[in-house]
């Protein structure tokens, strides 16, 4: 009984989050449009300029090495310290 | 008929996933189906990520002669970091898993709070 | 299931599938791909060979001194190439001033290759190392 209640509860709480979020979205600019102010910063820039400043075709490499290689250092470090977490956990010695 | 389905339906798969992830993480009782939960829930944020950088009738990313219409391609160098996040946060939650069954010999979060 | 049909099919594939993650791994800049996604297909070769043929079997394709090694190397080559910029008057990760008788789009295409293939060993020493002690963790005697 106290199950069934708590799940109502919870399935309604869920429906909630749910509308005001579709409410959200409907709001936004339409879906695969060019003149979304998304397109409008910085991307342009990338797009043109990318193959003669870094010689290098594939354009989501050189942002993620060459333009935006701080935050590929932090996700390195950040991977890094997940790996030394685990193995400070495993090398315990036996009781 | 067709216009009777909502606008913007790939931010509406985003907004199930999301809902799916929520109902795990909050109504299963084993500690493990949490885990996956938040794995369903971290998914469905970067899946709104990509879909959100499409142009229509772009090309993918990949400078080729002649072609001027290309997709934005700083939503995948973004995705691309968030999925490694994700990956080390799980794994790191699995290892904690193990040593909470080897410490208290079960993995019920109603026992667990109890203790 | 049977096991003498797991274990002749990895014995065929895994060569192609090593081979295959490191042309994704080396094709970086050219064509869809990278670090990231290479070193995981080439990590996960070798966890199938630890579910056909068990734990101990994987253990010999990498030792665990081999793995911390090259878990060092990949972050370590990526803060040195950094250190270059600075050694050559310019900001940190700034690799367009070094004097070498090239174009600077040059340097910048070789300094990307060298960086992707250091994420590509780091990410594969990773995978392998994460699959294996939670394996060995959850081995609970009773």
């Amino acid at each position: 009984m106290i199950n069934r209640i708590k799940n109502v509860m919870v399935i309604f709480v869920l429906a909630t989050i749910g509308f005001v979020m579709s409410l959200a979205v409907l709001n936004m600019p339409e879906f695969a449009d060019v003149n979304a102010p998304i397109h409008k910063h910085v991307a342009p820039r990338y797009m043109q300029m990318s193959y003669e400043e870094t010689g290098v075709p594939n354009m989501v490499t050189a942002i993620l090495a060459d333009y935006r290689g701080y935050d590929t250092l932090g996700e390195l470090t950040v991977i890094f310290a997940g790996g030394v977490a685990v193995l400070s956990i495993t090398g315990r010695k036996k009781k | 008929m067709i216009e009777l389905l909502p606008p913007n339906l790939p931010y509406f798969a985003s907004i199930a996933l999301l809902l799916i992830g929520l109902y795990a993480m909050i109504t299963k009782r084993n500690l493990i189906k949490k885990i996956m939960g938040l794995n369903i829930f971290s998914t469905s944020v970067l899946l709104f990520l990509i879909a959100m950088g499409y142009r229509e009738g772009g090309a993918p990313p990949i400078e080729v002669e002649g072609v001027t219409h290309y997709v934005n391609p700083l939503p995948h160098a973004l995705v691309l970091t968030g999925i490694v996040v994700a990956l080390a946060l799980t794994s790191f939650a699995l290892i904690l898993i193990i040593n909470i069954y080897k410490e208290h010999k079960t993995l019920d979060s109603e026992k667990l709070t109890k203790l | 299931m049977n096991p003498v049909i797991i274990r002749t099919i990895t014995r065929v594939l895994v060569p192609f599938i090593q081979l295959f993650g490191l042309y994704i791994i080396v094709h970086g800049p050219v064509s869809p791909g990278g670090g990231f996604q290479g070193g995981v297909v080439v990590g996960s070769s070798m966890i199938l060979v630890a579910l056909a043929y068990g734990l101990d079997k994987a253990e010999t394709m990498a030792n665990h001194s081999y793995r911390i090694i090259m878990d060092c190397v990949g972050s370590l080559v990526y803060a040195g190439i950094g250190l270059i910029g600075i050694a050559a008057g310019g900001m940190f990760l700034q690799y367009g001033i070094i004097p070498l008788p090239f174009t600077p789009a040059r340097i910048n295409n070789l300094m990307i290759f060298l960086i992707g293939s250091a994420i590509g060993v780091h990410i594969m020493a990773l995978v392998l190392s994460l699959f294996l002690h939670t394996a060995k963790e959850a081995e609970i005697d009773d």
